[in-house]
């Protein structure tokens, strides 16, 4: 595998204060989509902003498309395209006049039409950027990432406060670049846009790497692949026997949320009928049961006993 | 090396976002043109007033009116007595004229406290006195002196282009660098292969661009209005408002070289701007200005600016005869623009 991206023990301290980022090893492999998952102030931002040359690292050994930052000649910012969390565009322009002037920057550029036509913005190209949906706005900076031909395309929250349709095109733009041959690295805190996007996902919390790997092989880690979500009425008399619960034939894990438990099991069809059966016999009544398919949320939950995000 | 490519579109764009911005265009180009007409034509400058004189109907009054209106001094007209005292009374008037007898004497009636009054008195009386025959002892003579430039207009218009390159000046710059800054536009732009040089030589340009038609429209506006001569070489104005328009777009790029929020680049702007406004002689003469406080006054850049394209416009100076306030202008400049390029901070 060709490396495209490669950190050693990155570290970033803000004024001598916060360590935004504590030591990340990161390798992201030529036409791989990578993806940084993580919860809000995990230190995604400060690492790929550190990755795309805008921000110093404190310590630590960065290596983009096997160059350094520092060196001179690398050209770098040429090969490649960047979004940033937040950019408001300037609403006086149109979407053409704004593409147009990223073209500029390029030595290399694509053909501003095709790039438009591309993130679905042609019919759009005339209009100022002022009178553009959230959504539209998002493609037109992945357009202007688009637009010098980048060997590597940055993506930092790139559906955050989108409508789910948006979401699904921008995850349409992202994989057609990567199977031109692109390379992408992007942060999210969505865990379905990983599992859907990322052929490599790295958690982190706390400026650290806390896991890594497939969204697959992380989800497997788990043990099973299905939770089985179930609330008991509250007559009941005392509470669930955690260590009776994992007794379960092919349960892997119990946990509680409020009044919600939340069994993770190798087989469903095994593992269902016993747990009716435990609480038939406990003289518990059930109030609710539902079955869902492992995430990477569940990963996380289970590696930090928090959620992704707080909503 | 310039990119030439991305230089013209980083100038195309910010004109693109101007011409958009029907209140920029406002205030930069449309309220100087209102101001300088508005207070050019309350402060015109007047031929003195005609003495207004009544005289009282009788046998040879008609007469004296027509000698008095020949004059071209006096505004005489025939009234009877009652309807005189009352013109006298409402200052229709400043005078009432009777004449007396069969001798061909007058009688003037007025009041001694008002200074229309005295100065009708005068008028008239010499006027008729003149009329009868005298003769002065003593020859004399008028020059008319009327200085060129000299009008309040003349005045006016220069120091509104000064004060209108210096608020474009930084709040172009200023206020646009604060806003794309904290729109993270700036950051977006160098991650990039965009030179920061090109880009900051493109916000002079436009600033640049922008003083031509600053400049232009009030030179222009105040030749055809107000009949205004440009005295030096338009090349010399013109160069005069360049240094000034990127002296007070550097003190924009270095107000918003470290910003973090538009609100405090803005106040920042205002302690800058506001003693300038006061002080720089825009409306009235610097000079007013108490002698001990003239150095520290003529050291501020819009003083300087005004200063010289006063002196140019209206008296014709040419360049080596303002040496001092260039300096002055072209060092402030100069300064605040290598400061702003070391302090400044892209993200």
């Amino acid at each position: 595998m060709t490396i495209a991206i490669r950190c050693q023990d990155l570290r970033k301290r803000y004024d001598n204060k916060v360590d935004a980022v504590s030591g990340i090893d990161l390798e992201v492999g030529v036409s791989q989509c990578f993806g940084l998952l993580g919860p809000n102030g995990a230190g995604k931002t400060t690492t790929v902003e550190i990755l795309e040359g805008l921000l110093e690292p404190t310590s630590g050994e960065v290596e983009v498309l096997g160059r350094r930052w520092r060196e001179p000649g690398a050209h770098l910012r040429e090969r490649l395209g960047i979004t940033l969390q937040e950019t408001r565009f300037s609403e006086k322009l149109t979407v053409r006049e704004t593409l147009r002037l990223f073209k500029s920057f390029y030595r290399k550029s694509q053909d501003l039409t095709q790039v438009l036509d591309s993130v679905s913005l042609i019919d759009k190209a005339t209009t100022l950027v002022a009178k553009l949906s959230g959504g539209q706005k998002q493609r037109l900076a992945v357009a202007c990432a688009l637009v010098g031909s980048p060997e590597i395309l940055f993506l930092d929250e790139p559906t955050t406060g989108l409508d789910p349709q948006s979401r699904r095109q921008v995850w349409d733009i992202v994989r057609r670049f990567q199977t031109q041959g692109g390379t992408v690295l992007l942060t999210t805190h969505y865990m379905d846009e990983a599992e859907r996007l990322c052929d490599q996902v790295a958690i982190v919390d706390h400026g650290k790497v806390i896991a890594r790997g497939s969204p697959r092989a992380l989800i497997h880690s788990l043990g099973g692949d299905h939770v089985v979500e179930f609330s008991v009425a509250a007559n009941a008399a005392g509470e669930l026997d955690q260590a009776r619960m994992l007794a379960i034939p092919s349960a892997i894990q119990c946990r509680r949320e409020g009044e919600l438990h939340q069994l993770t099991v190798r087989e469903a069809h095994v593992a269902i009928p016993a747990l009716l059966e435990l609480l038939r016999r406990d003289h518990y009544e059930l109030s609710s049961l539902t079955t869902r398919h492992a995430s990477l949320e569940d990963v996380f939950v289970n590696l930090t006993g928090r959620h992704l995000r707080d909503d | 090396m310039i990119n030439w490519k991305a230089l013209g579109q980083l100038i195309y764009v910010r004109m693109r976002e101007y011409s958009r911005e029907p209140e920029v265009l406002f205030w930069a180009f449309i309220f100087p043109l209102l101001l300088s007409s508005g207070l050019g034509i309350a402060f015109r400058d007047r031929a003195p007033d005609k003495a207004y004189a009544a005289v009282i109907r009788s046998d040879g009054a008609p007469a004296v009116v027509a000698a008095l209106r020949a004059s071209g001094f006096v505004q005489a007209e025939l009234l009877d007595e009652t309807e005189a005292r009352r013109a006298l009374r409402r200052g229709k008037v400043s005078l009432i004229l009777r004449l007396t007898g069969g001798a061909g004497g007058y009688e003037y009636q007025f009041d001694p406290l008002r200074p229309d009054g005295k100065l009708a008195r005068t008028m008239v009386d010499q006027v008729l006195q003149q009329a009868a025959g005298r003769t002065d002892k003593v020859p004399t003579r008028d020059a008319i002196f009327s200085e060129p430039g000299a009008r309040y207009i003349d005045f006016l218009i220069p120091g509104l282009i000064g004060m209108n390159l210096m608020s474009g000046g930084m709040w172009g710059v200023g206020f646009t660098i604060a806003e794309m800054k904290v729109k993270k536009l700036l950051k977006r732009l160098i991650a990039t292969p965009m030179r920061p040089t090109d880009f900051l030589l493109s916000i002079m340009a436009s600033r640049l661009i922008f003083m031509f038609i600053e400049v232009g429209t009030l030179l222009i506006f105040g030749a055809l209005a107000f009949g205004m001569k440009i005295r030096a070489p338009l090349l010399e104005v013109l160069a005069i408002g360049g240094l000034g328009a990127l002296t007070f777009g550097s003190m924009g790029l270095l107000v918003a070289a470290r910003a973090e929020r538009i609100e405090s680049v803005m106040g920042r702007m205002n302690v800058i701007m506001m003693p300038m406004f006061v002080f720089s002689g825009v409306f009235f003469s610097a000079e007013r200005f108490p002698a001990a406080t003239q150095p520290l006054i003529k050291a501020l850049p819009l003083t300087a600016l005004n200063d010289s394209l006063r002196a140019a416009i209206n008296e014709g100076t040419p360049w080596a005869g303002l040496a001092v306030p260039l300096l002055i202008l072209a060092g402030w400049g100069i300064i605040s623009f290598a400061v702003a390029v070391k302090r400044f901070r892209w993200v």
